[in-house]
């Protein structure tokens, strides 16, 4: 059975003395679309919550940043780097960056063709912002346009 | 939070046409937040996608996921991962009530894994001094 982590935060955080965190709770049904094709003929995007950033590219800061990064899905390993609010949980994908932001899987996956294609870029940015407005009003429609632009059928998002 | 944040992402998505799936350790995180699809793999959190250098693990947790875009008809639905971690010494930290915050500070300028990747962003541009 999983952790439920909604309650052990808050309780660790309520016994530091601060105010309760709200956290989303979906108040209608999932948005449904379906899939125009089989996943073996479609063009895959891939968002990861880790904080990534290519050598080269800017870290993300960690109050509330809800800008994205564009990798090219060739992006060697060691060209791989993460920042992240909750850095204590980047000790082993900063050693290898697969068990969390999955490049080697999707190109294997898609050398043997369970997937079509894997789009040129995937997406990163630093899933710890607070702001849920700021979540739906600045990250979701960067992503959204940043998908469209890579014209994927349908998006993996890996959450950290 | 990650799992929040990618709850409210893959709703975005997917209401304006573009069918998503996540991959995460949170389950309830997963089910409150209620993304069109996700698959949860029963792992401590920064390995949604396997073990470190555990290719088999990470390939047939990768697969299994995307099964879901097809196993999945139902708006919210969850699957759940076979694989295991394989001890449960990590749980007692996940579930602990006490602690100290183990967050870093919310710092509003870049922080850079290595000193010298803020160089590198220098260099290209991606950055200014």
């Amino acid at each position: 059975m999983g952790i439920n982590y909604m309650r052990a935060i808050q309780a660790r955080y309520e016994n530091l003395g601060y105010t309760p965190y709200r956290w989303f709770v979906a108040d209608s049904a999932p948005p449904w679309t379906a899939l125009t094709k089989p996943l073996a003929q479609s063009r895959l995007g891939l968002l990861s919550t880790s904080g990534a950033y290519a050598l080269g590219q800017s870290a993300y800061h960690y109050k509330d940043d809800v800008s994205i990064r564009a990798l090219p899905s060739t992006t060697a390993e060691s060209d791989l780097r993460f920042s992240h609010i909750t850095e204590n949980y980047l000790v082993d994908a900063r050693r290898d960056p697969n068990c969390i932001l999955p490049l080697a899987q999707l190109r294997a996956l898609r050398q043997e063709g369970a997937i079509g294609e894997l789009a040129d870029s995937v997406f990163s940015c630093m899933g710890g912002v607070y702001s849920q407005r700021r979540v739906r009003e600045e990250m979701a429609p960067a992503l959204l346009e940043a998908c469209r632009a890579q014209k994927v059928d349908c998006a993996l998002l890996v959450a950290m | 939070m990650c799992h929040q944040t990618v709850c409210l992402v893959a709703r975005h998505l997917e209401a304006n046409g573009i069918p998503t799936l996540c991959l995460g350790s949170a389950l309830d995180i997963f089910s409150a937040g209620r993304p069109p699809r996700a698959s949860f793999l029963d792992y401590p959190l920064g390995h949604s996608a396997g073990k470190p250098f555990a290719p088999v693990d990470q390939l047939s947790i990768v697969r299994a996921a995307l099964a879901g875009f097809e196993q999945i008809t139902t708006p919210g639905g969850i699957t759940r991962l076979v694989n295991e971690w394989g001890d449960d010494d990590w749980r007692a930290e996940a579930r602990a009530t006490q602690g100290q915050d183990t967050r870093q500070a919310r710092d509003e300028t870049p922080q850079f894994q290595f000193p010298s990747d803020r160089a590198a962003a220098l260099a290209s541009g991606a950055i200014r001094a």
